[in-house]
């Protein structure tokens, strides 16, 4: 078999943890290419169904990552991020998908060693854990 | 509204498990509001089933579609054209949304979606609580608008009983005992003398006892 490489998607709020991913990028730190960044406006404007998709779509690995606690733009964005990735990660249970496959991480604006460090913890968690059933599944 | 929650997904499956084709049907009204069977539902409720599908090696198609009403004809004769080809249909609607398409399309099995629990209002955001219980008579105007039939763990006409305690119904802490709130509610209303009429027996034949209800208006029946 060659040599599995996760995909993973990173739905990163645009005020801390992709101006984050920006400032690893002017730090010229290197992180995984696996990381698929996805901008939104708020950790909390990711539903439930953009992360359940994406699975579908075959990411091995799905995060979002939000601004430090108490330090949302929009007051509370984040911890309801945090509240959806939990009820989602039973629904990936249910579904039978191991649900260290989803994670909330939760970055500053000015982090840019944790962004680089939080996408290659988890890209190598993801590797250790092997392709999603799902790709597993449709590759048959 | 009326309030539902979603089936376990493995239930789900073994309805769908024979088809090959289904069609997933939402409803746009309360199922939607208590966030258990509306478009979204229906978009993560596809994907869910499809995923867990293929995992056991087999593929389904799933079509889907939100209807503005499952409960009125009128909305579900839209579906016809859509049912070319769909061997069963799985309703994320209430328990009458199901009945209405088990109705209209005989030759089609119909499965339920989601398990329909109660008539309720919402507390907060993601907190839906039983408040009515439909029992055609209401008495709300004399218990100061708060009910004892879905409310009251035994349906007391004349509570509290001997175990309300604290404000708490004895059935759990988390319950408010409801003849308090009707005290507190009468108290502040300055209508206290309500309590101290004895409310005969409910007649129980309005409220379902004598066999299913209906409803007919006979200046808009056709
Ligand atoms: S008294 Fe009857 S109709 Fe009125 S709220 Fe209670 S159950 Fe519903
Ligand atoms: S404690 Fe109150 S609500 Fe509970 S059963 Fe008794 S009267 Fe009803």
């Amino acid at each position: 078999m060659e040599k599995f490489e996760p995909v993973i998607v990173a739905f990163c709020c645009h005020y801390c943890a992709y101006t984050a991913a920006d400032m690893a990028g002017s730090q010229r730190l290197p992180y995984p290419a696996n990381v698929k960044i996805i901008r939104v406006p708020c950790s909390g404007k990711v539903d439930a169904l953009h992360i359940i998709k994406a699975f579908e779509k075959g990411a091995d690995g799905v995060y979002v990552a939000g601004c430090l606690e108490g330090d949302c733009h929009f007051k509370n964005g984040n911890e309801r991020a945090a509240r959806r990735i939990a009820y989602v990660k039973n629904y990936l249970e249910e579904i039978g998908i191991e649900s260290e496959r989803l994670e909330m991480v939760m970055i500053s604006a000015g982090m840019g060693q944790r962004f680089a460090q939080t996408a290659t913890e988890i890209t190598e968690k993801i590797r250790a854990l092997g392709p999603s059933p799902i790709r597993t599944a449709t590759a048959l | 509204m009326i309030t539902a929650e979603r089936k376990p997904l493995e239930e789900l499956i073994e309805f769908i498990r024979p088809y090959k084709r289904i069609l997933l049907l939402g409803c746009n009204e309360c199922v939607t509001v208590c966030a258990a069977g509306g478009r979204k539902e229906v978009g993560l409720l596809a994907s869910g089933l499809q995923m867990a599908l293929l995992k056991s090696g087999s593929n389904i198609e799933i079509r889907q579609h939100t209807l503005e009403r499952q409960c009125d004809p009128e909305y579900v004769e839209e579906l016809v054209p859509m049912l070319d080809g769909a061997e069963a249909i799985m309703s994320m609607a209430c328990g009458c949304g199901v009945q209405q398409l088990a109705g209209r399309f005989r030759d089609k099995p119909v499965f339920p979606a989601v398990n329909t629990k109660f008539m309720g209002a919402s507390e907060r955001q993601g907190v839906w609580a039983e408040r009515c219980q439909g029992c055609g008579n209401c008495l709300l105007g004399v218990t100061g608008g708060i009910c004892p039939i879905a409310r009251c763990a035994k349906q007391l006409m004349n509570g509290p009983c001997g175990g309300s305690t604290g404000g708490h119904c004895e059935i759990s802490d988390d319950v408010d005992c409801v003849w308090q709130l009707i005290w507190d509610r009468l108290k502040a209303l300055g209508q206290t003398e309500r309590y101290l009429d004895i409310m005969p027996a409910k007649d129980w034949r309005p409220a379902g006892g004598s066999g299913p209800r209906k409803i007919i208006r006979e200046d808009l029946a056709e």
